[in-house]
């Protein structure tokens, strides 16, 4: 009898083991938030209840009904923001920094436009739930390197293949020649540089007008019905650009830099997006006469020159936002693109105001992307990605208790999480 | 030209010798928060010859450069253990084992790092060797004395020796991989220890025989192992770059065995997988907010590192190993708020007091008390809120930053090769990773 209930003992001692390290998935059907504070972004904060059905936000509104089957989730006291956007990150494609064969971003070659960041995007990346449970919910992963290093993709951090995540917007990705200095090792010479910038941008020009040609070439030949003579990628990934139905998005941070781009930008009629853009305080009225939007960050930066004030990048948003250029924030980040709320929260701080720092984290960039249908607020019809939190995101102290992706319910999760689960109190501790 | 610069220099280093006598200051009607004593609401900090003479509400003196801090939050100066700004040379990447070379003779004054630092509330910063060798370098701790052309004038004076070590993948790929000598294993990194220690055993009992007369003719004059050996005296306090929690544990038994005790593991990522041996050898850790995954040895790391190092009560800091970081200690601490769950004072602690424990310098400075070094941050709103910005920054009664008075341009000297300033992609837009490998040369 003893044994017997020893090994029932054991046994519910081991069940509630196994449960305990069972992994949590996330969880989709209908779900109504109740009571909460919803800042909508896009018209203001009100109080009341979401419905989210079918992957949506189906309903927006006071004492909503609670559908059969669908889940409750008491937010009373509780605030409910749109998930944020991070607008440039290689999330996916960069695991272990030091590990040349965990990156994805950097193919060989200065010229590599048909390179698509989605091809390479890893779901399973350590970094996705470390990011996401930070309210984060969908980012622009970009390839880097070259001239133009290739297509960059919108993905939501939500899914197991590259396909579940592609968010409806990819674009080409292109560094303008740097006419600064990389970096402190950089020794070259003031003459040394210019000369290098120079021939950058001539072979940059070269590719565009061969790009041009190709166009030309091949719309010909389909008006003809003729077959095609060669294959080349790389300038046929281009031509979409050049027919403006492809935006480009151009890194360029130095004004000259950023003055050159707004050039090429009208040169050949792009439809395009300035990014890191550091120096565009002092470019404020180019960007504005052609709005060109722009995409900073990160905010927690250096500043680019030595005598620049030591507050030139958390005050650049503000700069923007009162020359009336529109623009969105970035972490340019990898592993740590979860910092994005507290990028925002520092251009907040230094005169952007929260309200604008959260709209530069949701909607405008949704707008700036073209996606401003699915993404960037909560309303009736866009995509139910949203956060649950305990107060302002911006700030540390703050928690998030829900997270919504694609109207998924995912856990607040990850190996950051678990890690601390395991060792806040370690067991065998020390004695044992 | 060359003699206008000389010029400058010499007015330069007037003023430096004619401001360096500490200052008289009244920080008055803040909400202080002493770290040590609680937050005291409209209270006054009276700081007479560069140290903290009274915390108390009303103080009255007569004729003293005054700061009103109505609404505002006074708290200890920041400082950062681990650090490479400020220092033109950081790894001495030539050997294992280079105990004999010192940051502070590399002092650069100039950088406009400091006045950076300074601009985020930091007043003290721990300048470091890098970590390419398993034992490299001393350290040096500055105080943040910005105009000073004097490199000697920003040594915090008494503050204890320190060493750099170094554990895992940097001195494994700068020796193991890229010179092909030992160590490339963690394995060899322990032997480098043992035998370090071993052979400044045998010097140090040379020295004894020979001054107690057993021995006639006197030992060689080696300066790696008098460094070595005062390490083993327990005179210097040892900050050893590790992050995996086997090196961790293995560094701690050599020192048993050498019978060491102070030791800071520096960065210690994996240092919550082994707390509760890091607590029973009363070991420090002084850690990043969040960085991870920049290389394999950081990839199974947590940001709650610090949390959980703190309630299983090691003395923790949080440091920048960066230039951009250092800006902004404030906001990491107040990061183990989200991941984990540490007081206000604690956070508070990670910043202050326990860096100044960890740097042996915390009878002089991490809290405000009276009797204290005059080195002081002020803050529009609490310190760990996002929405907080620093408006001074006090070190030895003298304010050495000021928001309101603060001018775009703060380099203390210029690279005459430069028609303008230069523009450096990397600062602005790449986040920076192993501070601690700067100057090294080696295959990535």
């Amino acid at each position: 009898m003893k044994k017997i209930i020893i090994y029932i003992f054991i046994s519910v001692f081991c069940c509630s083991n196994i449960i305990a390290q069972q992994i949590k998935k996330s969880t989709t059907g209908d779900f109504i938030l109740k009571n909460a504070t919803i800042h909508t972004v896009s018209s203001g904060i009100v109080n009341g209840d979401i419905l989210i059905s079918n992957g949506k936000i189906a309903n927006v509104g006071q004492s909503l009904n609670k559908p059969t089957g669908a889940t409750e989730i008491d937010c009373a006291g509780k605030h409910i923001y749109p998930g944020f956007i991070d607008s440039g990150t290689r999330l996916g494609l960069a695991e272990i920094g030091s590990i040349s064969l965990t990156q994805d971003h950097r193919e060989l070659g200065n010229i590599t436009p048909h390179m698509k960041a989605l091809t390479a995007v890893n779901p399973n990346s350590v970094s996705i739930p470390v990011t996401r449970v930070n309210g984060i919910t969908t980012v622009i992963t970009k390839p880097s390197g070259g001239t133009l290093p290739g297509t960059a993709a919108l993905i939501n951090l939500h899914g197991y293949t590259p396909d579940q995540m592609a968010a409806g917007f990819e674009c080409i990705y292109m560094q303008m020649p740097s006419s600064g200095k990389r970096g402190w090792w950089d020794r070259r010479s003031e003459e040394e540089i210019k000369k290098e910038a120079e021939k950058a941008m001539k072979s940059l020009k070269d590719t565009w007008e061969q790009a041009k040609l190709y166009a030309q070439i091949d719309s010909a030949r389909q008006k003809s019905d003729l077959p095609m003579v060669s294959y080349n990628p790389q300038l046929a990934s281009l031509v979409p650009v050049l027919k403006r139905e492809q935006q480009i998005m151009i890194e360029a941070n130095k004004k000259s830099d950023i003055l050159a781009a707004i050039e090429f930008i009208n040169d050949y009629n792009f439809k395009a997006i300035i990014s890191g853009a550091s120096e565009s305080w002092r470019v404020t009225d180019s960007l504005k006469k052609y709005d060109i939007p722009v995409i900073v960050g990160p905010v927690l930066s250096l500043p680019a020159r030595g005598s620049d004030a030591y507050d030139t990048p958390y005050e650049l948003a503000s700069m923007l936002d009162k020359a009336g250029v529109r623009f969105a924030i970035r972490t340019n980040g990898d592993e740590n693109t979860r910092n994005l709320p507290f990028e925002a929260g520092f251009a907040a701080t230094y005169g952007l105001g929260t309200d604008k720092a959260l709209r530069a984290i949701t909607l405008s960039p949704a707008e700036i992307f073209g996606v401003s249908e699915m993404y960037g607020s909560i309303e009736e019809g866009k995509v139910a990605n949203l956060i649950v939190s305990d107060g302002d995101p911006f700030e540390m102290k703050t928690r998030i208790s829900h997270l919504f992706i694609n109207g998924w319910n995912v856990p607040i999760e990850s190996r950051h999480t678990l890690l601390y689960d395991e060792f806040i109190e370690r067991s065998p501790g020390v004695k044992e | 030209m060359k003699n206008r610069y000389k010029i400058y220099f010499v007015i330069l280093c007037f003023f430096g010798w004619v401001s360096l006598p500490a200052q008289d200051l009244l920080i008055k009607n803040g909400t202080v928060l002493t770290i040590t004593d609680g937050i005291k609401e409209n209270t006054d900090v009276l700081i007479k010859d560069g140290k903290i003479s009274k915390i108390k509400k009303n103080i009255k003196a007569k004729d003293i450069k005054t700061i009103d801090a109505t609404g505002l939050f006074v708290m200890p100066g920041i400082i950062d253990a681990h650090s490479h700004m400020a220092i033109d040379a950081v790894n001495e990447a030539t050997n294992p084992v280079t105990a004999e070379v010192f940051v502070g003779d590399a002092i650069n004054p100039f950088d406009v790092s400091i006045y950076r630092a300074l601009a985020g509330g930091v007043t003290i910063s721990h300048a470091m060797h890098g970590s390419a060798n398993v034992i490299g370098g001393e350290c040096e701790t500055i105080k943040h004395r910005y105009g000073e052309s004097d490199p000697e004038k920003l040594r915090m004076d008494g503050a204890p020796r320190t060493i750099k070590f170094a554990l895992g993948e940097n001195p494994m790929r700068v020796h193991g991989e890229g010179k092909r000598i030992a160590p490339a294993t963690r394995m060899g990194i322990e032997q480098e220890f043992r035998r370090s220690f071993a052979e400044a055993k045998i010097y140090n009992e040379a020295w004894a025989n020979y001054k107690s007369g057993k021995t006639n003719i006197p030992p060689e004059y080696n300066l790696r192992n008098e460094t070595l050996a005062e390490i083993l005296n327990g005179n210097i306090i040892i900050h050893c770059h590790s992050y995996r929690a086997d090196e961790i544990v293995m560094l701690m038994n050599v020192l048993k065995d050498f019978g060491v005790e102070k030791i800071c593991f520096q960065h210690v990522n994996e240092g919550f997988k082994v707390a509760p041996e890091l607590a029973e050898f009363g070991a420090h850790a002084s850690v990043f907010s969040d960085w991870w995954g920049y290389k394999f040895e950081v990839y199974y790391s947590t940001a709650y590192n610090a949390a959980i190092l703190t309630e299983n009560g090691v003395v923790t800091s949080i440091n920048s190993d960066s230039r951009e970081l250092i800006r902004h200690l404030y906001h990491e601490a107040a990061k183990t708020q989200r991941y984990g769950d540490l007081s206000d004072n604690e956070a508070l602690k990670l910043i202050t007091l326990n860096p100044a424990i960890q740097l042996g310098i915390e009878d002089r400075v991490g809290s405000l008390e009276k009797g204290k070094d005059g080195d002081v941050a002020i803050f529009s709103k609490h310190p760990l809120s996002i929405y907080t910005i620093p408006m001074y920054t006090i070190v030895d009664g003298k304010l050495e930053f000021d928001r309101e008075s603060d001018a775009a341009d703060q380099r203390l000297d210029v690279n005459p090769n430069e028609s303008i300033p230069a523009f450096i992609e990397w600062q602005a837009h790449d986040h920076e990773h192993d501070g601690c490998m700067y100057g090294v040369k080696c295959k990535h």
